[in-house]
This record gives structure tokens, C-alpha cells and sequence, in this order.
């Protein structure tokens, strides 16, 4: 017996009896002796809670990385995030609830989603959004078939400054479709080269796939490349970070069809890389087209407001092989934490944060600027940025966390000591100067 | 009902403290700064809360009662496994942190990895699929890989039964291949001889749950396998049924080359209302070298990402998987042991099958020639004359407090009540959920109302999803706010 079996020797002989059978090995009968396991499983010794809590404890101790302040992105950011969040997600009723299949009795997930879907709309500025899917990058490559159904091409122009990571999901989802992807570069000051997208557009596209910020923080033409996108009735799909919007224009209002991102930076632990929360929002024209679940918001028998999923003949468990998706369970708590740290941030709040983050970027910038780091672009950015610094990035890399930072990350392709910084409203002051002091001598050391 | 949050919204309200900015303010360019409102809502915390809560009392739960979706295995998910996951050492590092920061992470996953592989009899692992549908995807790719490595362009055909998971088709198609459906027999299993004359020269693979959606464990498995393997094709298990397994029977050893398991089923991390799961694949030696890169390897060094292999068909998310959900199964897995593990497939298999013991007698029970494992199929064209109909079952049960099993699924049995109680519940709650079944099928016969009008005790009624559909409305209108 184990603290989850609940009915003991006794019990279990009754229901045996119950059942009509002698003992558990009959109910097994139906599995053929030759395939039937002779000895146990050769796992790891079972642990008591105690010594699973010592156990999990060393292993937090092996992971240096968490101490460290953290000046890295490129994907995942270390944002601030309040404690009520898990309070909510701590709560059985979010927690341990499955998809919400009978609606009558789900419908704190579905209204908490149907709200989720409404602030992702409005932060990307679509009339529509849907309930979540794994991760931006995942949400990437969805967009791309997304739009490769709506516009029946089979070719879709990403532009080199999107996160290489994200390219490779793309490449991952598009290729055993027979679906062509073109890179299209960037300028020298890290915006994409419409020029070359056009010339590109050549014979038809589905989509442009861009992201703004971009991979090295820089904010991207959106409001060109969807002029050109609907010149050549292409799509335009941009991959956005969601805090940026609190500031900067939101991509469906400068003409982006299909706006994704990676909503980690609202609420969500970095946690090595997941659980993260995928979006995907876009205009109420596409939505039949659009992969995930959509929860919509309908009447019960009386009247009374309530919520369901919707448009559930796209899905995989009605329109099986001709589904938009193969899409099941994505992430919906997630989603919720997303809901829950935007409900607290608020109007205000929110755009304080990505004031913050714009400000504290720029302040670091400038001061790794003082001592002679250099620009490797030039355009506006947000949160992000690359710097060329003095020496080897990989050895400047291992220094710093030694002395207890997680710089930017080396950025091999654009140099030795390129790097890819990010700063959140999490960094002080005095974070952001010691850290300039620590680049500073580590750098003097070198030239 | 709860009203919409941005009904509780007021200009000025905020639910967070931010410190002040301690730097020079630099302003955004205007040409790029934002010139609307956000439109999000304006509450404090407090107002937050009571919000968020008041719409948790709105959902049905596993710490509440029964659960007993079919193929779905909502089983008790230990709260330890949350405390765990939230130990900050482990919640807050960085995916791209370098390998030798992350070394307490590393040999986590690495060690799940290998009880996985023990546990399914295979020898490669990727932990990286964020669900089981991703991992579906992921093992097709593997097999898809393996294919054109050895030259073999011609196979794009998936034979799969037709009681199959809606995921395994639509799967398929995201892999470039095609489904072509085999026959179930009389006794709710793969018709072999169907397998046989179907697989070919263009056969990839074949994709089967096992045991099948109707709980039933292919007694021909090694039959059907070998008809695959010997027509070149190869064998994807869907993992979605390994409750019934543990310590039992492993995939490895029935002839599948591939399988993917979903943590959030078999190994107890909470569903979360949708998410996040995780679908780990595990695969034999000849796909390993195509799994996505990295995987997690043990050096002289310590852990590492490993991204020595070039044959890697590419790469399923941005970073590593869903690690939180990695951490709470680990746990689980710790936690029971080998023993353990087998304790839990035999008190799942106990559970359903005294379960569809109660039941024998008030409802129809197809393909019920002997014992099932994990989980039953209750229905067919009988439960007309009794009155019932699935719809009105499974929203009845909610009237008496629990929650509905799967409906309507697997397709290939009319009026299907799919169940699957797993073995966190007690004989008591079993015998409780049975009566209810029991008082169900009496109301029918007697007041066949009480299920017509079903549910009336849920915070909401009988909700209208035609009109969801019509209105499409699927976001709060600004002007409502």
C-alpha cells in the first residue's frame, strides 16, 4: 500500500469478489504471458516525503544559475511577479480541473479564459484571440500554417532577426508539409530589409513572419512589411513580446493580421524553459482558421450569461485528420497566470512595467557604452540589446558568473565578444552598476 | 455567476506596487509609442482576488471528487509535487543558463529520462513535447526520419483502428502522412487480418493505443506489430493508457518502436484546466539519433545538453520542455518505487473493473467478454430502450455532485459513456458514484425529466452552444467595459 491506494487487502478482496474474479493476476489475463513483465521495474529506490523534500533540496542547491542576477533574455526574462498569482494557481479548483469539457461545471476556467483571450486582443490590438498555445515559438510556426491555410501558399518569408530558436520550431513544423520558408535579411541597424522581402515576394506568399521586438531587442518596420505583406495578399504575422505593448504600438493596429508571442514575461517563473504560455491572437475574420481551443461566450437555459468552448469542428476530436491543429491539452494554466498578472497590473501598472523595462535597458546600454563597449545595432530597441564588448564573450561569460551574474548572451555570429543583453524592471541601480564595474575590470583585465 | 472583471474596473485602481524609477526617464519616440489604452482592467488586488476565486468556486476539481473521464486518468496530484516545483532554486533559472549552472535541473531530467525508458522498455528519450499531441507529432517525425534516412520516400500512410484519439489523425496530417483506418473486430480489438492486408510498401508506421479506447488490451498486439515491422512500416504507441500498465507490460517489448506518455495522465502532474502536460517520447535505438535536439547526457563533466546529433529532425518548442511539469513527475516516480508504480496500474485496473461490475445489469456494457483494464466503455444502441440517452447522463451526474465521464468517445460504440475511475479512488467512492449511475438509469425509467432538465444544481444551466458558435463572441466588447 502506498499513500495513493486507498483500498487495502481486505477492501480489494471484496471487490475482487465483486467482480468475480480470484486475485488481480486474472484481471491481467487478457495481456499475453510472453510480453508480461517477469521481474520488477530497475528504478530508483521509493523515498518517503521527507527525504523527496532533502532530495529536491540538493538538486536546487546543484543549480548555481539561481542565485544569479540575471541580465540574460533572448526568450525568457526575469520579471517581477506578484505573489496573488499563485495563490490563484495554487487553488484546486484551477489547479487540478481538466479541460472543460462539461461546461456547467467549469465555468471559472472557461470565464477566466474568455477574459484572458479579451486583455491578449487588446494588449496586440485584434479583435480576437484565442485560449493559448504551448509557447511562442510554437505559436510561431502555428501562425505559419495558419496562414498557409488561409491563403492556400505554401511559402512563407521569415525574417532573419527572429529568435533562432523559434526559426528552427518553423522549420520543424513546416517542412514535412512540403512548405517552403525563405529567410529574409536584415540592415545593418537590425530592422528587416523590405527591399529583399520583396524581391522575395516573388510568385506568392502566405505570410511575412517577423517579430518586433526582434531577437536582438530591436523594433521592427510592422507597419511596412504588412503594407507589402497585403500588396503581394500575403498575410502579416508578427511574433510580439507582450510587454512591450504597454508602451509601444500594438502590431494589429499598425496592420498585422496574426499577432503571437511567448507570454512567460506575464507572471510566469523562467523554470528552465516551461511551463510557458503561447499566443495567438488575430481578426474575427480568420478565426475559423485558427488552431487551439476559442471559448465564446453564449446563454444558459434561463438566460444567464455563461461560457463554453466554441468553434470546437476545427479541433482535432471532431475533424480528426482535417483539423486546423493536432492541438489537445496546450497550457490553459498558463494562460490563467497571464490573466491574473495583467488583472493586477492593470491599465497602469502594466505600462509602468514596460516603462521601467525601456528606461533601465537604455540606462544600462548607455553606461556599457561609457566604457567602451559597442553598438552592434543601431535602431530604437526595447528591454533587449546587443553590444560588442572587449574579449571573449565565452570567457567573459564564465568570469561573470562567478562573480555572481548572468550577463547577456554571447552572440557568436556577430563577433567575440557579442552579446545579447536584457534588463526588466527587476534590476536596481545599484544591480545595473556593480554589473557595469564587474564587465568593466573583467574587460581591463583582457585588453 | 460572476460578472466580468472589467466590470469591477475604475480609472486609477491597480493591484501591484512597483518601485520608482531610480534612473534618468528616457521617452519613447513618439512614432513608436503606444497612443491607446491597453484596455486592461483597473482593480486592486484585494478586488483581484475575490474575482479570481469566486470564478475557481464556478469548477468542478480533483480534490472535490471523482473524476472519471476515460482516457483522461484524473488522478490525485500530490501536493508535495507542488511545493517542490516551486522551490525557487529550481522555479527561477534561466533555459539558456550555461550547463554547469543548472546541474541540479539537468540530472533531474536526465534521471527522468532513464526511469522512462525502464518504465516503456526503450532506450532513447526526449523530454521536450509540451503535451501528448506534441509528442504524437514528435514520434511520427521519428519514424518519418528514419524512413527517408534509409531512403524510403514512399511511406506516408498511418494505419490506425478507428477507435483512435482524435489527436492521432490530425497528428498524422501536421507529419505529411496520410491515415488509413483498420477495422476493429468483434471483440473491440485490431482485426489482424485487416492490418495485414493493408500495410505495404507505402506504410509508415502504425499508430494504436494499447490498451484500446475501449479498455481493452490487444491480445494480438505482437501479431499486428510484427505484420507492421515485417511490411518495413514501423510501430507508434500512444501512450495515453499506460495507467494500466506500470510494472505490467512495456511497449518495448510488444514490437512498438515509439511511444509517447502524458505526465499529466500516468504520472499524476495536475491538468490545470488544459494544460500544461507533457508528452515525453521514448524510442528504440534506431530512431534515437533523430530525436530533437538537445537531449540531456551524462559526461565525464556532469550533465549536459547534448547537441552532437546532426540527424535531429529539428526542434519542438524554444527551450527544454515543460520542466515544472517534469519536476512534479519525477516525484511521483520517486516517490512509489518500482512497486509502487505496479501498485498503481493493478488498484486502477481493480477499480474499473469492480466499477463495471456495478454497473452490469443497468447499463449496456459492449465488448465486455472479460476483464478490462484501466477504464470501460458503458452504451450502444441498448440504451435507447432504457431511456437514456449520454447527454442527458453525463449532465444528470452533475445534478448529483460528480463529475461526467468521456462521451461520445470511442466513436465506434453509439452512445458511448467512457470511464475510467484510476486508482486514487476508494472502494467507497466508487460504490457512491455507481448509485448515482443507478439512480440515473431508475429517474429515466420514472422521471425521465430530472435528465431532460439537467443539470439544475450547477452554477450555471444547460448552456446554449449553438448560439456560442452563431454570436462568436469571444471577447469582452470594449464598449461593455
Amino acid at each position: 500500500m502506498n499513500r495513493f491506494v486507498p483500498n487495502c487487502k481486505t477492501l480489494r478482496n471484496r471487490m475482487l469478489a465483486d467482480i468475480g474474479v480470484k486475485n488481480v493476476e486474472d484481471l491481467f489475463a487478457p495481456v499475453p504471458e510472453g510480453i508480461r513483465l517477469k521481474t520488477p521495474l530497475d528504478l530508483p529506490p521509493a523515498m518517503s516525503e521527507m527525504e523527496l523534500v532533502s532530495e529536491y533540496n540538493r538538486l536546487a542547491r546543484e543549480n548555481t544559475a539561481a542565485g544569479l542576477v540575471c541580465f540574460r533574455g533572448a526568450g525568457s526574462y526575469d520579471h517581477f511577479i506578484p505573489a496573488a498569482i499563485d495563490s490563484i494557481l495554487s487553488r484546486s479548483e484551477f489547479l487540478t480541473a481538466y479541460t472543460p469539457y462539461q461546461a456547467e461545471v467549469s465555468q471559472g476556467t472557461l470565464q477566466a479564459i474568455f477574459e484572458y483571450q479579451t486583455m491578449m486582443a487588446r494588449l496586440c490590438g485584434t479583435q480576437a484571440a484565442n485560449a493559448g498555445m504551448y509557447d511562442g515559438a510554437s505559436a510561431v510556426a502555428e501562425a505559419a500554417l495558419m496562414a498557409i491555410r488561409i491563403t492556400g501558399s505554401g511559402r512563407v518569408l521569415v525574417s532573419g532577426s527572429m529568435n533562432p530558436l523559434y526559426m528552427s520550431v518553423l522549420k520543424t513544423y513546416l517542412e514535412p508539409g512540403g512548405f517552403q520558408i525563405n529567410e529574409v535579411p536584415f540592415h545593418a541597424d537590425g530592422t528587416i530589409d523590405l527591399a529583399a522581402a520583396e524581391a522575395l515576394m516573388e510568385g506568392g506568399a502566405a505570410a511575412i513572419l517577423l517579430q518586433s521586438p526582434n531577437y536582438f531587442g530591436i523594433i521592427e518596420e510592422i507597419a511596412g512589411a504588412s503594407e507589402l505583406a497585403r500588396a503581394n495578399r500575403a498575410l502579416l504575422v508578427a511574433a510580439a513580446d507582450p510587454v512591450s505593448l504597454g508602451i509601444l504600438k500594438a502590431p494589429g493596429s499598425l496592420g498585422a493580421d496574426i499577432v503571437v508571442g511567448e507570454g512567460q514575461p506575464l507572471g510566469i517563473p523562467m523554470g528552465y524553459g516551461g511551463p510557458y504560455s503561447g499566443f495567438l491572437a488575430t481578426s474575427t475574420e480568420h478565426l475559423r482558421k485558427m488552431p487551439g481551443r476559442i471559448i465564446g461566450r453564449t446563454e444558459d437555459r434561463a438566460g444567464n450569461t455563461g461560457f463554453v468552448m466554441t468553434l470546437q469542428t476545427r479541433e482535432q476530436h471532431i475533424r480528426r485528420e482535417k483539423a486546423t491543429s493536432n492541438i489537445c491539452t496546450n497550457q490553459a494554466l498558463m494562460a490563467l497566470a497571464n490573466a491574473v498578472y495583467l488583472t493586477l497590473t492593470g491599465e497602469q501598472g502594466f505600462r509602468e512595467i514596460a516603462r521601467q523595462c525601456w528606461n533601465k535597458a537604455h540606462y544600462l546600454e548607455e553606461k556599457l557604452l561609457e566604457i567602451g563597449c559597442e553598438r552592434v545595432f543601431n535602431a530604437p530597441f526595447f528591454r533587449e540589446f546587443a553590444l560588442r564588448l572587449p574579449g571573449s564573450a565565452a570567457d567573459l561569460e564564465m568570469k561573470l558568473i562567478e562573480k555572481g551574474y548572468l550577463p547577456g548572451l554571447p552572440l557568436p555570429g556577430f563577433g567575440k565578444g557579442a552579446m545579447l543583453f536584457a534588463v526588466t524592471e527587476k534590476r536596481t541601480r545599484d544591480e545595473m552598476d556593480a554589473f557595469v564595474r564587474a564587465i568593466s575590470e573583467e574587460c581591463r583585465e583582457v585588453s | 455567476m460572476e460578472k466580468s472583471i472589467f466590470r469591477y474596473s475604475c480609472p486609477g485602481r491597480i493591484g501591484v506596487s512597483l518601485p520608482e524609477l531610480d534612473i534618468p526617464d528616457t521617452p519613447v519616440p513618439e512614432e513608436l509609442a503606444r497612443d491607446d489604452e491597453t484596455g486592461l482592467p483597473q482593480v486592486t488586488e484585494a478586488q483581484a482576488m475575490r474575482h479570481f476565486v469566486r470564478l475557481s468556486n464556478m469548477n468542478y476539481n480533483i480534490e472535490k471528487g471523482i473524476y472519471p473521464l476515460g482516457s483522461c486518468t484524473m488522478k490525485y496530484n500530490p501536493r508535495l509535487h507542488e511545493a517542490l516545483a516551486r522551490i525557487p532554486g529550481l522555479a527561477s533559472v534561466h533555459p539558456l543558463s550555461p550547463d554547469a549552472t543548472v546541474q541540479g535541473t539537468l540530472e533531474l531530467m536526465y534521471t527522468l529520462g532513464r526511469c522512462l525508458c525502464e518504465i516503456t522498455g526503450f532506450k532513447g528519450v526526449t523530454l521536450q513535447p509540451a503535451a501528448g499531441a506534441q509528442g504524437e507529432f514528435a514520434g511520427l517525425m521519428l519514424i518519418r526520419s528514419a524512413h527517408l534516412a534509409a531512403g524510403e520516400t514512399g511511406r506516408d500512410k498511418v494505419l490506425m483502428p478507428d477507435s483512435a484519439h482524435g489527436t492521432n489523425p490530425a497528428t498524422s496530417t501536421m507529419a505529411g502522412m496520410k491515415v488509413l483506418p483498420v477495422k476493429s473486430n468483434q471483440r473491440g480489438m485490431v482485426d489482424v487480418e485487416d492490418v495485414k492486408a493493408k500495410v505495404g510498401p507505402d506504410t509508415a508506421a502504425l499508430m494504436l493505443t494499447n490498451p484500446n479506447t475501449l479498455g481493452l488490451f490487444e491480445a494480438d498486439i505482437l501479431e499486428i506489430t510484427d505484420a507492421v515491422h515485417r511490411a518495413g512500416g514501423l510501430n507508434y504507441m500512444d501512450g495515453a493508457n499506460m495507467n494500466a500498465l506500470l510494472g505490467i507490460a512495456r511497449p518495448g517489448d510488444m514490437g512498438f518502436d515509439v511511444c509517447h506518455l502524458n505526465l499529466h495522465k500516468t504520472f499524476s502532474t495536475p491538468h490545470g484546466g488544459g494544460g500544461p502536460g507533457s508528452g515525453p517520447v521514448c524510442c528504440s535505438e534506431r530512431l534515437a539519433p533523430f530525436l530533437p535536439a538537445p537531449v540531456v547526457a551524462r559526461t565525464a563533466e556532469g550533465y549536459a545538453l547534448s547537441f552532437e546529433e546532426n540527424t535531429s529532425f529539428g526542434r519542438l518548442l524554444a527551450f527544454h520542455g515543460n520542466t515544472g511539469v517534469l519536476y512534479r513527475a519525477y516525484a511521483y516516480i520517486r516517490t512509489l518505487g518500482a512497486s509502487g508504480l505496479r501498485e498503481v496500474t493493478e488498484g486502477a485496473v481493480v477499480n474499473a473493473n469492480y466499477l463495471k461490475a456495478m454497473l452490469v445489469g443497468h447499463y449496456p456494457i459492449p465488448y465486455n467478454d472479460g476483464p478490462c483494464m484501466h477504464e470501460f466503455v458503458a452504451g450502444g444502441p441498448e440504451m435507447q430502450g432504457l431511456g437514456l440517452k449520454t447527454l442527458n447522463v453525463a449532465k444528470r451526474l452533475l445534478d448529483y455532485g460528480f463529475h461526467a465521464p468521456t462521451v461520445y468517445f470511442p466513436l465506434i460504440v453509439k452512445e458511448a459513456l467512457m470511464m475510467e475511475p484510476t486508482e486514487t479512488e476508494s472502494k467507497e467512492s466508487l460504490d457512491e458514484f455507481a448509485e448515482a449511475l443507478l439512480a440515473i438509469a431508475r429517474e429515466a425509467r420514472e422521471k425521465p425529466h430530472l435528465l431532460t432538465d439537467s443539470p439544475v444544481n450547477t452554477p450555471v444551466l444547460r448552456l446554449d452552444e449553438v448560439k456560442a458558435a452563431k454570436d462568436l463572441i469571444v471577447v469582452e466588447p470594449r464598449e461593455e467595459a
